[in-house]
C-alpha cells in the first residue's frame, strides 16, 4: 500500500508510466508473444506426471485377446450396414444382446437451421443403440461410457466391432465396480448430443428424442474410439471439446502410460513426439504441436464425440487410429488391450478426476504447460490495454466522465449503442433471413447464411460513424478520449473473461486487436490505418488462422480454396451454435465484433 | 426537480418490468451473489408455505427471515390490493407528520430563508406521496394484468421498495446538502475557512442535481436492478435503512429510532448505525459531545429509550405473531454462526469451509468484530460529520457482514454521488472502479467455470471475492481520506507548504 498512498512515490511512478507509455507497451506485447513461443521449448515445460493416486499405483493386467474375432465382426457389421443402408439397429441389438447387456435404443430427429454441406444433412433423423454392463461388484451409482459414432460409408466399423468385442470380454470379468455403457451412435455428435440430453433429462438445444429405458448411475469418464482399418500405425489422443474445454490431463496422462506400456506410437494432434528439443526443428515441431491445439482450442468446436461429454463435467476423450505408410504396424488385440487397461484403471477411480490439471496445453503428449505458466503471456497483452487507459489524457476524461450531466456520456452512448445493435443484426439475421436471401438470389441456403453475415459484417463498418456524424454532429476531443477509454475497458474485462474460459480464443483475439486498439485516435492517416485495422479485424483473424492451420498439419491451401474453407468455417460456427451451445459464434457477433466496432469509430471521430 | 425524478421512476420500473417479464428473471434469481440464504425468495416461499399449513417456518433450516417479514408477505399476498392502498395512505400519513417538523425547521431558519430558497421545497412532502400514490397505481394496473400466479404480485412490493429507497436517498441528500450550504455560509460569515480555500467551497449549481444523481445511482445501478429482478429481500431492507436515514436528517427522533429499531431487527449489523444518528441529533439540538454534561446523557438516554424501547416491542410482537422464540436462533443465530456456506461475495464462507471446527467460535467472534469494532474510531473521528459516518458505517457492514449480497453494495454505492466534490482528493478512484467493474464480470465466469464446466477451484471464485471486496475497502478508505484532507484544507488553506517553503504533501498516518 506504500506505493499507492505515498504521494511522492506515486508522481514518480505515474510520471514514468506517462513518458514510457509506448515503450513500455510495445515491449509488453513482443513479451508476450516471446512468453508464448517459449512455452513451447521444452526446458520451460513439465513432464507429464499421474496425479491420481486410484490410477497410478495399482497393477492392471491386460488379457484381451479376441482381436481376430472382432475384425470379422467388422465385416460382417459393414455388410449389414450396407443391407439397412444406415446404422443396423436391430443387428446391433441382437449382438449386444447375445453378448449379455441390457440394450436399449433413442431414436431422435433434428432439422438443422440451414443444410449442412461439409456433411450433407439437413433433416437428421436417426437411432442411438446402447447396451449397459452392470456391475457386479458395487451400488450401480457410478458408470464410465465407451462410444463408438456409426459412421456413413465404410469408416469406423473396425471400432463398432471393437465395442463389441470389448463388450463380450468385459461381461466375463468380476471385477467391474462401475456399469459400463457401451454406445453406438449415429450421426456422430448430433446423435452423441441426443443420448447425453436424454441421459440428464436436459433439453438445451431443442433436439427432439426420445426418452431414455434404461439408465446407469452418474458418469465418470467416456472414451470415444475412431478406427478405419484392421491395422494402425499410430493411435492420436483428441482433448479439445465444446467452447475449448479439456478433460482432466490425468486422462491423457492414462492414454499416455497405456502407450508406453504396450508399444504403441501414439501422437497428438498428429504429431509425433522428437526427442531433440534442444535443435531447430525440434523445437518447430514442438511449437508446431502446440499452435494446433490453440486453434483447435480456439475454435470452440467439439474435435470428436467426446467434446459434448465435457459440457456434462464427464471428462472424455476421443481415441483415433491412425493407418499411413511405417512398417511398424499395431493390431486390434493391442488397441483392445489398451482400451482394456484404461477402462480398468477408470474403474479403480473413488471419485472423480480432479488431482492433475484442467487448464493446460500440451507441446507434446509428454510435456504439458499449466495455467500458471501461460497465463502471463496473456497477461502481458492484457496489460497494455489498462497501460493505454491509464494514459493521462484519457484518465483526465474519466474525472469528466463521472459527471453524467456532461456531455461526454452521451456522444459515447450513441455509437456504444449502434455497435451493439449492429452485433445483434450479426447474431440474428443470417439464420432468420436465409429464406428472403435464396428467393432473391441464386444461393443455396448456406451460402446464403454466410454471405448474409459477411455483408452485415461489411456494412457495420459503414454505418456507425455515419449515423454517428447524423445525430450529433462533429465529434468533440473529449467525445473520442471518452469512447476509447470505455472501449479500452470494455475489451480489457471481455478478454480477460474469454481467456479464462477458453485461454487459447482469448490468446489470438488479444494478438490482433491490441496492437491496434490500443494506438488507434482520430489524427492518423485515416486510410492507412483504416486497411490496417480492417486488416486485423475479427473476420481477417479467422481467415489468417484458416491458413496457418491448413499450413500446420501440412495441406497448405490455395487463396481461392482458403477463402472457401473459410465461409465452411463460418457456417460450421453459426452450425455449431445452434446444435450443440457453442459460444464463439455469439461471443464473437455480440461482443468482440462491436467493441472493434467502437474502435473503427474512433479512427472516424471527426 | 420532480419531472426527472418522475421519468427516472418510470425508467426503472419499465427496466424491472421488463426483466421480470424476461426469461433471465429465474436466472438472475440462482445467482449466489444476488441472493443469500438469509434473503432468497426461493426460502421465503418455502416459509410461507409452511406458515400457510399451520407449521412453525423455521421448524425446518431453510427460512431465516424475521416473523415480521414473512407476515408481511403473508398478508401481501393474500390481500394484495389493500396493501397497496394502505400503503399509498401511509406515506401520506408520513409526509403529513414530516410537515409540521419540516414548518417548524424553517421558523427556526427564517433568517437564513433567502439563501436557503433554492432548495426550499415546502411541498415537498406532497411531491412525495404524489409519486407514491402514482407508483402504487401505475403498479395496481400492472398487478391486474400481471397476477398470473399466487406469488407474482410480490414482485410489485420489491419494485415499490426500489422506489421508495430512492425517493427516501433523494429527499435526504437535498436535506443534507441544505444543512451543508447552510452551514458553510455560518462558517464563511465568521471567517473560519482559510482564504485560499475558495475552489473548495460548494456553490448551489453543482449541489442542485446531486440529489437526482443519488436516486439515479440507485434505481439504475445493475445491483440493485439485479437485486429487485431477484426478489431479494435486501431492497426492503434497503428501503427501511433509507427511510432511517431520511427520518434521521429530517430530525424525526421518535420515527429515526423507530426505523432504527426496524433495520436492526431485521439484520443486528444496523446496530452500528446507533451512534451516527445520535451524533446527528446532538449537532443539530446544538448538546456538545461532553461526557460530563447532563443534557448530553439526557438526549443519549431519550434516544437510547426510543429505540431500545421500540426493538422490545417489535421483537415482542414477533413473539405474539409467531407464538414462540424459534426466531431468535433461526435469524440471529444464523446470522452469528454463519451455518450456511454457499459462496457468495462476502469473506467468510471460504474461511469457514476451510477451519478445524474447534477454532469455529473463536474465529466467528474475529469476524464479526470487524463489522461493529470499526464503529468506535470512526465516530471519534467524524463526529462533526455524522452523515459522513452513515455512509462509512453501512460500506463497512456490506463489506464485513455474514451474508453479503450486491443489493448490500448498491445502497452505500448511491451515496457517491453526494461526495462528488471530493473527487480532486480521491486517489485511486480509477484504479478501485476498474477493479470493481472487472470483479462483477469475472465472478459469473469464474462461478461457470467451478460449478458448471468443472475445470477451476473454489480458489479462483474466492480470489475474486477477495479481489472485489479489497477493491470496496480501498473505495471506502479513499473516501474517508478525501474527505478528511478536504476538511483539513478548509482551515488550513489549499496549498500547504512546509517550513521550508516548498510544497507540502499530506499523508493520512
Amino acid at each position: 500500500m506504500g506505493l499507492l498512498s505515498d504521494p511522492s512515490r506515486r508522481k514518480v511512478l505515474t510520471g514514468l508510466l506517462t513518458r514510457l507509455n509506448t515503450p513500455i507497451c510495445i515491449v509488453c506485447y513482443l513479451a508476450g508473444i516471446v512468453w508464448f513461443m517459449g512455452l513451447a521449448f521444452e526446458p520451460f515445460t513439465l513432464r507429464t506426471y499421474m496425479s491420481e493416486n486410484a490410477m497410478g499405483s495399482t497393477m492392471v493386467e491386460e488379457r484381451f485377446s479376441s482381436g481376430e474375432r472382432a475384425l470379422s465382426l467388422a465385416k460382417e457389421f459393414d455388410a449389414h450396414k450396407r443391407k439397412a443402408g444406415g446404422m443396423p439397429v436391430e443387428w446391433l441389438v441382437k449382438a449386444m444382446q447375445s453378448r449379455g447387456l441390457e440394450v436399449f435404443t433413442q431414436s431422435f430427429s433434428r432439422k438443422l437451421p440451414f443444410p449442412d454441406e461439409n456433411k450433407e444433412r439437413y433433416m437428421v433423423r436417426g437411432t442411438n443403440v446402447y447396451g449397459i454392463l452392470r456391475a457386479p461388484r458395487a451400488p450401480r451409482t457410478e458408470a464410465l461410457v465407451i462410444t463408438a459414432p456409426c459412421s456413413p460409408g465404410n469408416t469406423n466399423n473396425q471400432a463398432v466391432a471393437l465395442l463389441l468385442a470389448l463388450a463380450q470380454y468385459f461381461r466375463n470379468q468380476i471385477y467391474w465396480a462401475k456399469d459400463i455403457i457401451f454406445l453406438v451412435n449415429e450421426h456422430d455428435l448430433i446423435g452423441t448430443q441426443a443420448w447425453l440430453e436424454g441421459y440428464h433429462h436436459t433439453n438445451i438445444t431443442g433436439m427432439e428424442y426420445s426418452p431414455l429405458q434404461g439408465r446407469a448411475g452418474s458418469i465418470q469418464a467416456a472414451l470415444s474410439l475412431e478406427l478405419s482399418s484392421d491395422v494402425i500405425t499410430s493411435l492420436d489422443l483428441v482433448l479439445e471439446g465444446l467452447n475449448g474445454q479439456l478433460p482432466n490431463l490425468d486422462l491423457a496422462n492414462l492414454f499416455y502410460a497405456f502407450c508406453q506400456k504396450l508399444g504403441v506410437l501414439c501422437t497428438i494432434q498428429g504429431k509425433l513426439q522428437r526427442n531433440d528439443w534442444d535443435t531447430a526443428e525440434g523445437y518447430t515441431h514442438a511449437a508446431q504441436t502446440m499452435m494446433l491445439m490453440v486453434l483447435k482450442q480456439a475454435c470452440g468446436r467439439s474435435w470428436g464425440d467426446h467434446g459434448l461429454f465435457l459440457r456434462y463435467h464427464i471428462e472424455a476423450a476421443s481415441v483415433r487410429g491412425i493407418n499411413s505408410f511405417r512398417h511398424y504396424k499395431t493390431d486390434a488385440t493391442t488397441i483392445g488391450r489398451l482400451l482394456e487397461g484404461m477402462v480398468r484403471k477408470l474403474n479403480n477411480l473413488l471419485e472423480r478426476l480432479h488431482q492433475s490439471y484442467f487448464f493446460y496445453l500440451l507441446p507434446s503428449l509428454s510435456r504439458f504447460v499449466s495455467i500458471g505458466y501461460y497465463m502471463p503471456a496473456f497477461g502481458l497483452l492484457a496489460v497494455i490495454l489498462l497501460l493505454r487507459v491509464s494514459f493521462p489524457g484519457l484518465c483526465h476524461c474519466f474525472s469528466v466522465s463521472l459527471q453524467p450531466s456532461s456531455p461526454g456520456v452521451l456522444t459515447v452512448l450513441t455509437p456504444v449503442v449502434i455497435s451493439h445493435l449492429t452485433g445483434v443484426a450479426l447474431y440474428l439475421l443470417p439464420v432468420h433471413l436465409q429464406e428472403m436471401a435464396v428467393e432473391h438470389f441464386p444461393v443455396s441456403e448456406t451460402e446464403a447464411v454466410v454471405l448474409t453475415a459477411i455483408a452485415i459484417y461489411t456494412a457495420g463498418l459503414a454505418l456507425p460513424h455515419n449515423t454517428q456524424r447524423l445525430l450529433s454532429g462533429e465529434g468533440t476531443e473529449q467525445g473520442w478520449k471518452v469512447l476509447k477509454l470505455t472501449a479500452l475497458l470494455y475489451l480489457a474485462v471481455l478478454l480477460g473473461c474469454t481467456a479464462l474460459i477458453n485461454f487459447s480464443l482469448g490468446f489470438i483475439l488479444a494478438v490482433t486487436l491490441v496492437p491496434i486498439t490500443a494506438s488507434i485516435t482520430p489524427h492518423m492517416p485515416k486510410a492507412l490505418y483504416a486497411l490496417v485495422m480492417v486488416l486485423l479485424s475479427p473476420a481477417f483473424t479467422i481467415l489468417y488462422c484458416v491458413f496457418i492451420y491448413q499450413e500446420l498439419i501440412e495441406a497448405p491451401v490455395s487463396v481461392s480454396e482458403g477463402w472457401m474453407l473459410f465461409l465452411s468455417v463460418i457456417s460450421q460456427g453459426i452450425l455449431d451454435h445452434a446444435l450443440y451451445g457453442s459460444l464463439v459464434y455469439p461471443l464473437l457477433a455480440l461482443f468482440i465484433y462491436p467493441c472493434w466496432l467502437m474502435f473503427w469509430n474512433i479512427l472516424f471521430w471527426n | 426537480m420532480a419531472a426527472p425524478l418522475t421519468l427516472l421512476l418510470i425508467v426503472a420500473v419499465t427496466i424491472r418490468a421488463v426483466l421480470f417479464r424476461s426469461s433471465l428473471a429465474e436466472l438472475i434469481s440462482a445467482r449466489v451473489e444476488v441472493v443469500s440464504p438469509l434473503n432468497a425468495w426461493k426460502r421465503v416461499v418455502e416459509g410461507l408455505a409452511l406458515l400457510d399449513l399451520g407449521v412453525s417456518p423455521y421448524s425446518g433450516d431453510v427460512f431465516h427471515e424475521t416473523p415480521l417479514m414473512i407476515y408481511l408477505f403473508h398478508f401481501t399476498v393474500d390481500y394484495a390490493e389493500i396493501v397497496f392502498i394502505v400503503s399509498a395512505y401511509f406515506v401520506d400519513c408520513l409526509s403529513c407528520f414530516l410537515k409540521p417538523l419540516d414548518r417548524a425547521k424553517m421558523a427556526i431558519n427564517s433568517n437564513y430563508l433567502k439563501s436557503d430558497l433554492l432548495f426550499n421545497f415546502p411541498g415537498c412532502c406532497e411531491l412525495i406521496s404524489w409519486f407514491i400514490t402514482i407508483i402504487v397505481c401505475l403498479c395496481f394496473c400492472k398487478f391486474h394484468f400481471l397476477c398470473t400466479c399466487k406469488y407474482t404480485d410480490v414482485r410489485l412490493c420489491h419494485q415499490i421498495a426500489d422506489g421508495i429507497t430512492a425517493l427516501a436517498l433523494y429527499l435526504s441528500i437535498q436535506t443534507y446538502n441544505k444543512d451543508v450550504f447552510r452551514k458553510q455560509k455560518y462558517a464563511l460569515e465568521s471567517d473560519r475557512y482559510s482564504a485560499d480555500c475558495l475552489e473548495l467551497l460548494r456553490s448551489p449549481k453543482e449541489m442542485f442535481y446531486i440529489p437526482l444523481k443519488v436516486a439515479m445511482f440507485y434505481l439504475l445501478n445493475p445491483f440493485t436492478i439485479l437485486s429487485c429482478v431477484a426478489k431479494s429481500t435486501c431492497g426492503l431492507n434497503n428501503a427501511i435503512i433509507a427511510l432511517f436515514i431520511f427520518c434521521t436528517l429530517k430530525g424525526s427522533a421518535l420515527l429515526s429510532g423507530i426505523l432504527l429499531a426496524l433495520a436492526t431487527y431485521q439484520s443486528i449489523y444496523p446496530l452500528t448505525l446507533f451512534a451516527p444518528a445520535l451524533l446527528f441529533f446532538l449537532q443539530r439540538l446544538y448538546i456538545p459531545v461532553n461526557l460530563r454534561r447532563s443534557s448530553f446523557w439526557f438526549f443519549t438516554l431519550q434516544y437510547a429509550f426510543m429505540y431500545v424501547g421500540s426493538l422490545v416491542v417489535i421483537t415482542g410482537l414477533s413473539f405474539f405473531l409467531l407464538g414462540s422464540w424459534d426466531f431468535i436462533p433461526s435469524v440471529y443465530g444464523f446470522i452469528f454462526s454463519v451455518p450456511d456456506l454457499t459462496p457468495n461475495i462476502g469473506l467468510f464462507w471460504y474461511f469457514f469451509a476451510e477451519m478445524f471446527e474447534h477454532f469455529r467460535l473463536f474465529f466467528s467472534c474475529v469476524f464479526q468484530i470487524n463489522v461493529f469494532f470499526y464503529t468506535i474510531p470512526l465516530s471519534i473521528k467524524l463526529k462533526e460529520h455524522p452523515v459522513f459516518l452513515i455512509f462509512m458505517q453501512i460500506a463497512i457492514i456490506s463489506i464485513f457482514k455474514s451474508y453479503p449480497t450486491v443489493g448490500d453494495v448498491a445502497l452505500y454505492m448511491a451515496f457517491l454521488p453526494a461526495w462528488s466534490h471530493l473527487y480532486r482528493f480521491l486517489r485511486n478512484i480509477f484504479l478501485v472502479s476498474c477493479v470493481l467493474l472487472a470483479c462483477s464480470a469475472l465472478f459469473p465466469v469464474l462461478w461457470h467455470l467451478w460449478i458448471y464446466a468443472g475445470s477451476a477451484n473454489s480458489n479462483f471464485y474466492y480470489a475474486i471475492t477477495l479481489l472485489f471486496n479489497f477493491g470496496q475497502i480501498l473505495l471506502v478508505a479513499d473516501y474517508f481520506y478525501a474527505y478528511l484532507r478536504r476538511e483539513h484544507h478548509l482551515t488550513h488553506g489549499l496549498y500547504l507548504k512546509k517550513k521550508d517553503g516548498t510544497e507540502a504533501t499530506l499523508v493520512l498516518k
